[in-house]
């Protein structure tokens, strides 16, 4: 599918966010001169072709009540895939990269409680012998990224 | 912060996104057993509350052809770093913008953003126009590009799994 200039304006407006009220499709077409039906129209054809992840609230994990945080461990090449795979059996990894670093594998604890980070990072240690450095965030900044469509 | 049960059945029926439909919030009440005013009630409060960021398209970046991305790293003056953070993480072509904490001597950088383009020379570009807001303040840096993604599960409500 690509793209045309109506598409691109819909995505972008649709990123910038639509205030929560009885008929958010009909708000977006009013600012776009598009009636509501041809907004849900173009927005569901765009998710069908997989532009569109998804349209709704976005939901801050952390203020919901659970507990993030980053982490990173020196893998040595030659047992690198079989610490990816003990690491990965957690189920609190909820992602997993391999990076070119010496810190060459990143992931991302999510767990309940505060404590449970703790313990899991300290399963993965134990499990694996290396260490397993955490980078919590301390400070989380306003996000002006856009997907120019 | 706490949600309570209402709060919480309105969070798992709309976090994998709204129906596409002309009255999306009638449609999730209806499923949740609440009236509409009442849902968007609550979902306006989340709003003001930090717990929704805003309602919104999710775009796939890699559709859209933004199939390169590297985290780059910074090693910014502390003093600085709140300040300097806030405009880095204002540019629109970075996704995640956060300050952490350092790893010396094996990790000497506390600034960390993510930065998307078409394709590895527009990372690399974009990232020179971070260098060049962050100035002086800055002291070392370096750019992780992602070789491999080894696992990828989607954040859920805790408890909802």
């Amino acid at each position: 599918m690509t793209l045309d200039h109506t598409d691109s304006r819909l995505l972008n407006a649709l990123q910038d966010g639509v205030p929560i009220g009885p008929s958010p499709f009909a708000e977006v077409g009013r600012l776009l001169d598009l009636s509501q039906d041809e907004v849900i129209d173009r927005l569901s054809r765009l998710k069908a072709a997989g532009i569109v992840t998804r349209f709704g609230p976005f939901y801050d994990a952390a203020a919901m009540g659970g507990a993030f945080c980053l982490c990173a461990m020196e893998v040595p090449q030659d047992r690198f895939d079989a610490v990816a795979a003990q690491v990965n059996a957690h189920p609190e990894v909820a992602h997993n990269y391999e990076r070119g670093h010496r810190l060459n594998m990143w992931f991302v604890l999510a767990t309940e409680t505060e404590e449970r980070i703790g313990t899991a990072r300290a399963r993965i240690e134990a499990e694996t012998g290396i260490a397993v450095l955490a980078f919590p965030k301390l400070k989380e900044f306003f996000i002006g990224f856009r997907v120019a469509a | 912060m706490s949600l309570d049960p209402a709060d919480r059945a309105i969070v798992a029926e709309t976090q994998a996104g709204l129906p596409l439909v002309a009255e999306p919030y009638a449609a999730v009440a209806a499923r949740v057993g609440l009236t509409e005013a009442e849902v968007i009630a609550r979902m306006r409060e989340m709003c003001r509350r930090g717990v929704i960021r805003r309602v919104a398209a999710a775009p796939n970046h890699y559709r859209l052809g933004l199939t390169a991305n590297g985290m780059t790293v910074w090693d910014v003056d502390d003093a600085a770093a709140a300040d300097l953070g806030a405009r880095v993480g204002a540019l629109d072509f970075v996704s995640h913008c956060y300050l952490r904490p350092r790893a010396r001597p094996l990790w000497p950088y506390n600034l960390f953003a993510m930065v998307h383009g078409v394709s590895p020379d527009e990372v690399e570009a974009k990232r020179g126009e971070i260098a060049g807001l962050l100035g002086d303040a800055c002291r070392a840096s370096d750019t992780l590009y992602s070789k491999r993604i080894l696992k990828k599960t989607g954040l859920r409500l805790a408890g909802g799994r």
